[in-house]
């Protein structure tokens, strides 16, 4: 398997240019802040979230509260490290929902491509795009009732297409190859070509792509759960911090600008690495760039 | 009514900034009000929905008899009644004189019309219910009418008075929901769907006209638009206002007026009587005192509205405060629920409306009943999905809602009403009720019911509704009180 | 040609009737009843039958998707159940407020983008480039509803230089109008103009690496030269791909813009309509939305097609 275009650099060089890659760095570590505050949250927080002292709402941050207190007197620097647990836990199953049912489908159809069932899965992919997302998202809800659950599937159902296009698109080009042909001519079935040589070598853009998607995840979640569709109460949500204090902007702004500095720092964390990995995985991209 | 006019002083600096907004480039016979619902239609005898009437009632269409701003009934198309001796005939003198904006007259045919057209079987008027004791409408002469009851009913005339009860022509009554046409002091101009609606002034009002030219409302359902287009000047009048901690930035501005009425809402927790454990008396007095009222009110009002002990509102007459009934006390709930056998507690649902009072009080009432071992799963609906789950479908443990109809107790009587009290003794309170007439006896009777649901603990009663809202300082004549869901803009003015 | 275009039409029909069935299920299966939701808290049941019959909800599904399917040929959408007008002339009013904020808030987008992405991609790696990549990468990472927050709050709340939302109609004039819309369309224009630039810059690097900007550069063109006469013109196909895509992303996606504006746009409609169980509102709407990306779709393939003849082999 020489002739690997996607991946041209041998893994022991990756980690190299990854630490000479400054997006990659710096979205790296903003990634790994939040996810670390996500993960110590299970064992740590300052402030029990679900207990409210409402006598203490709306104080500026201070020693004791340092990102101040929210509308019922609950510490905000623990609500967002709580937060974080569910915008990483909604983004990551709906980009996973997209990866396991989406690249398969992608695949089937670039190995079957011509045929009908191409079609119909290209087709059904412009179907699912074609519907406006948000829109579709309020449904859900309106015939499950709103939750954490349906918000992934919103977020999830419209992650299929970009998988499925992005895997057929890269497996096209490797069918035509030598070593895709070797196989065939060996008598291997397009399924197994699939998995042993053509799944392995569109690796890198799926990741790629799962860092952007995951990013996007983030922002439709807060967007979702600011209109009041996304996780209930009383586990916080950043999207329904900033909803719930959108009358607070100039009384007290703590109570909106922390948990909008979190999507922020995280989506550019995740965009930055995405990029910053782009560039590590395909070279010849970087110096085009 | 917390804050007064305080802006005589500076009547200069007032100059000033308000040039400065959109609103006051209107000639100072416009109005803005802002309101957070749009109507689905203008037509208040065929939906439930309280937009319509915040637009309509007393402006566009006006009943038989009619609301004042501190909730007495008063006389509206009817100058006078006579009540016969057994109750149950009440004949009603109509003014004269009267036209509809479409220039035809008012006369006793419209009246028998209206009303028959409630009670007809394809009827969809939202409070059927309250006119069914109607038995026929009889036309004596263009100026009189007759109506008469299947059995006396003490509330008739107030029942009257209800947005549902206008009357309408024969020729417009279809075309009401978009075209509405009434007898009101101001006419149905404009509606830009989405946007705002305009009413202007009715030049042949029959009574006093009104004195403003143009109404405008303007429809703002988000709390943060609605806080940023008050203060951009883009309405005049913002109530009820749908975020109180917002009040003191206004009243710390000249411009504004903070206006603090009361409205008929009494906020309860519904508790679902038939779903154990709520079937058990003691788990319901157990959640009466694990409630703090106080950090309710504070926490998700900002401190706007009062105390409850019953289903009725403290500023009518008949009110008993049995607030010390259900006082928090979170040892004696654990208490009372050991003895109903939850000492460990239980598991139950929490189904919240979209208004903010239920939303944050949701928050609040689950970590008060955490407090006492009872965890609640709370959810966020919408209100289709409210009304379907809960007030029609009956699935739920406990609920918030403000129920802003006035003098809404009789729905205790009601056994299939969502919340399922069923008690025979209080049926019959009601039913008493419905054949008085005699005043004292009536207040005596409405105490009595007050007591019972207290006593049986049917609801947690949290607090009642304040009309908190903002007015432009120099808008006079809004109403601070909310008797029904209007927004009577008849006597309203700018001061010079 | 031909066999490809009847292939592609076929295909758009049959997506049109799959997304029409799709939208008519979802419909059918939304709880909660418009009838129970108009009448309210104090309603009777058989009051809420009547309104149910006169509505005709009790008719079959089948008949009333074909009732559906039919009357949108003949133009008629039914009337809204709330409203109680015509359903295409409410869609009417909010597609002429929609397509012109979308089609503001695009040319602001673009606006910004084409220089910015231009300038970047010519000073590629210098610290102007840099910068502005970083810019860009905050643009696309702050949520847009929170930016509309505080544009809301600082240009109405505090400066008073707009109002704060709402849409006074076209009748209050053009520029009225578009005052209205300033402050929704910056709002939706920033991250896409972000978007837009970054696709601009590296669009214009990968067409100064091909051939033929070289041969011009051998030629004796300057870089800048060959960035104005040839790199440009090459480097739109893929912008305008992403303008494309945008336009039907903002059309439909604006809600949560809209609601923070209170703009009386396509999104508020069906959002509204959605809560208030309005259902004949919402099929036909999203069917409309529906119809023009799948319509805008074909046009992009067709124009592709026509462009560049390998294509029509790939794609068919």
């Amino acid at each position: 398997m020489s002739d690997m275009s996607l991946n041209s650099r041998p893994a022991s060089g990756l980690l190299g240019s990854a630490l000479r890659s400054p997006s990659f760095m710096i979205g790296f570590l903003l990634t790994l802040l939040f996810v670390l505050a996500a993960v110590i949250s299970f064992f740590w927080v300052p402030y029990d979230v679900t207990v409210l002292n409402i006598p203490n709402k709306l104080k500026a941050p201070s020693l004791e509260h340092w990102f101040g207190t929210d509308i019922f007197g609950r510490d905000i620097f623990s609500m967002i490290m709580v937060g974080a647990r569910v915008s990483i836990a909604v983004a990551l199953v709906a980009v996973g929902i997209g990866i396991v049912a989406g690249v398969p489908l992608g695949l089937l159809a670039a190995a079957r491509h011509g045929s009908l069932l191409d079609e119909v899965i290209m087709r059904g992919n412009d179907l699912v795009f074609a519907f406006p997302a948000l829109l579709i998202a309020i449904m859900i809800t309106a015939v499950f009732g709103p939750g954490a659950i349906n918000a992934i599937i919103a977020i999830g159902i419209f992650n299929i297409p970009v998988f499925a296009r992005l895997a057929r698109g890269a497996a096209l080009s490797l069918w035509t190859r030598d070593y895709v042909l070797a196989a065939r001519v060996a008598g291997k079935g397009q399924a197994r070509i699939s998995a042993e040589h053509i799944l392995p070598n569109i690796l890198n853009l799926l990741i790629v792509q799962g860092t952007i998607q995951f990013s996007l995840g983030i922002l439709a979640e807060a967007g979702l759960a600011f209109v009041g569709l996304g996780t209930q109460p009383p586990l916080p949500s950043w999207g329904r911090m900033l909803a719930e204090h959108q009358t607070l902007y100039a009384l007290a702004p703590q109570t909106v600008i922390f948990p909008g500095l979190a999507i922020v720092l995280t989506v550019l964390g995740l965009n930055l690495m995405g990029d910053g990995l782009r560039d590590i995985f395909d070279p010849r991209l970087r110096r085009a760039r | 009514m917390q804050s007064h006019i305080r802006t005589f002083a500076i009547a200069g600096v007032l100059a000033v900034s308000t040039a400065l907004t959109p609103a006051a480039f209107a000639a100072d016979t416009e109005v803005t009000l802002g309101a957070q619902l749009e109507p689905p239609n203008l037509d208040p005898t065929g939906g439930a929905a309280a937009a319509i009437d915040e637009v309509t009632y007393s402006n566009v269409f006006e009943g038989l008899t009619r609301f004042t701003s501190d909730g007495s009934v008063v006389p509206g198309l009817a100058e006078s009644w006579e009540i016969s001796d057994d109750g149950k005939v009440y004949t009603f003198k109509l003014r004269e004189g009267v036209k509809f904006h479409d220039g035809s007259d008012f006369t006793a045919e419209d009246v028998k019309f209206s009303l028959d057209r409630i009670n007809a079987e394809e009827s969809t008027n939202a409070q059927k219910a309250l006119y069914a004791d109607i038995e026929s409408v009889e036309v004596v002469d263009p100026s009189t009418v007759k109506v008469t009851l299947s059995k006396p009913n003490g509330s008739i005339l107030f029942n009257l008075a209800w947005g549902d009860a206008v009357i309408v022509a024969p020729e417009t009554a279809a075309t009401n929901a978009t075209n509405p046409v009434g007898t009101g002091a101001f006419k149905f101009d404009d509606w830009v769907e989405g946007d705002h609606i305009d009413l202007v002034k009715n030049p042949d009002y029959w009574g006093e006209p009104a004195k403003l030219e143009k109404v405008t409302f303007k429809f703002i359902s988000d709390p943060n638009a609605a806080f940023a287009a008050v203060m951009a000047g883009d309405v005049d009048s913002f109530m009820p206002f749908p975020a109180p901690e917002n009040l003191a930035q206004f009243e710390a501005d000249p411009r504004f007026n903070v206006v603090v009425g009361s409205t008929e809402g009494e906020t309860i927790l519904s508790t679902n009587n038939k779903q154990p454990p709520f079937d058990n008396p003691k788990v319901r007095e157990a959640l009466a005192h694990a409630i703090d009222r106080s950090a309710i009110i504070d926490g998700a009002m900002f401190g706007y509205g009062t105390p409850i002990g019953t289903h009725f509102a403290p500023h009518n007459p008949a009110y008993v405060d049995l607030t010390s009934q259900s006082d928090y006390d979170p040892e004696m709930a654990k208490k009372l629920l050991a003895e109903a056998g939850f000492a460990d507690g239980f598991t139950t649902t929490l189904k919240l409306p979209p208004p903010s009072y239920a939303r944050r009080g949701g928050e609040i009432i689950a970590a008060q009943l955490r407090d006492v071992g009872i965890e609640t799963e709370i959810s966020n609906l919408e209100w289709a999905q409210w009304l379907e789950q809960v007030f029609k479908g009956k699935d739920y443990g406990l609920t918030i809602v403000s129920h802003t109809e006035p003098m809404d107790i009789g729905i205790y009587a009601r056994p299939d009403y969502y919340f399922q009290y069923d008690s025979p003794e209080f049926q019959k309170i009601m039913e008493d009720l419905n054949n008085t007439t005699d005043p004292a006896k009536r207040t005596e009777l409405l105490q009595a019911a007050q007591k019972k649901i207290a006593d049986d603990y049917v609801n947690g009663y949290l607090f009642q509704l304040a009309n908190t809202g903002v007015v432009n300082a120099k808008l006079k004549g809004i109403w601070p009180n909310r008797p029904t869901q209007a927004n009577d803009m008849t006597s309203v003015y700018w001061e010079d | 040609m031909l066999p490809f275009l009847a292939r592609r039409i076929g295909s758009l029909a049959l997506s049109l009737i799959a997304a029409s069935i799709v939208i008519f299920l979802v419909i059918e299966v939304v709880p909660g009843d418009p009838a129970s939701f108009m009448l309210g808290l104090n309603a009777a049941p058989d009051t809420v039958a009547a309104l149910r019959d006169s509505l005709g909800l009790d008719a079959p599904a089948f008949v009333r998707y074909w009732e559906w399917i039919t009357g949108m040929f003949r133009g008629e959408f039914g009337t809204s159940y709330t409203y109680k007008v015509p359903v295409g002339n409410l869609i009417a009013d909010r597609v002429w407020v929609s397509l012109p904020l979308t089609i503001y808030a695009l040319t602001l987008s673009t606006l910004i983008a084409f220089p910015v992405g231009v300038l970047a991609a010519a000073r590629r790696n210098s610290p102007t480039d840099v910068s502005i990549m970083g810019v860009t990468q905050l643009g696309i990472a702050v949520p847009n509803f929170w930016f509309a927050m505080l544009l809301q709050l600082v240009f109405a709340g505090i400066l008073r230089w707009f109002s704060a939302g709402g849409f006074p109609g076209w009748d209050a004039g053009f520029w009225a109008g578009m005052k209205a819309m300033t402050l929704p369309a910056v709002a939706l224009a920033l991250p896409q103009a972000s978007i837009l630039a970054r696709v601009m810059r590296s669009s214009l690097l990968d067409t100064l690496g091909e051939d033929f900007i070289r041969t011009a550069r051998a030629k004796g063109l300057s870089r800048r030269q060959a960035l104005w006469r040839h790199a440009i013109r090459n480097a739109l196909i893929p912008v305008l791909t992403i303008i494309g895509l945008q336009f039907s992303f903002l059309l439909a996606g604006a809600i949560i813009i809209e609601r923070i504006f209170y703009f009386p746009g396509m999104g508020s409609l069906i959002f509204q309509a959605i809560t208030q169980r309005d259902l004949i509102v919402v099929k036909s709407a999203v069917m409309l939305l529906v119809f023009a990306v799948i319509l805008v779709t074909f046009l992009v393939d067709v124009t592709y097609a026509i462009a560049d003849p390998r294509l029509r082999r790939a794609r068919s």
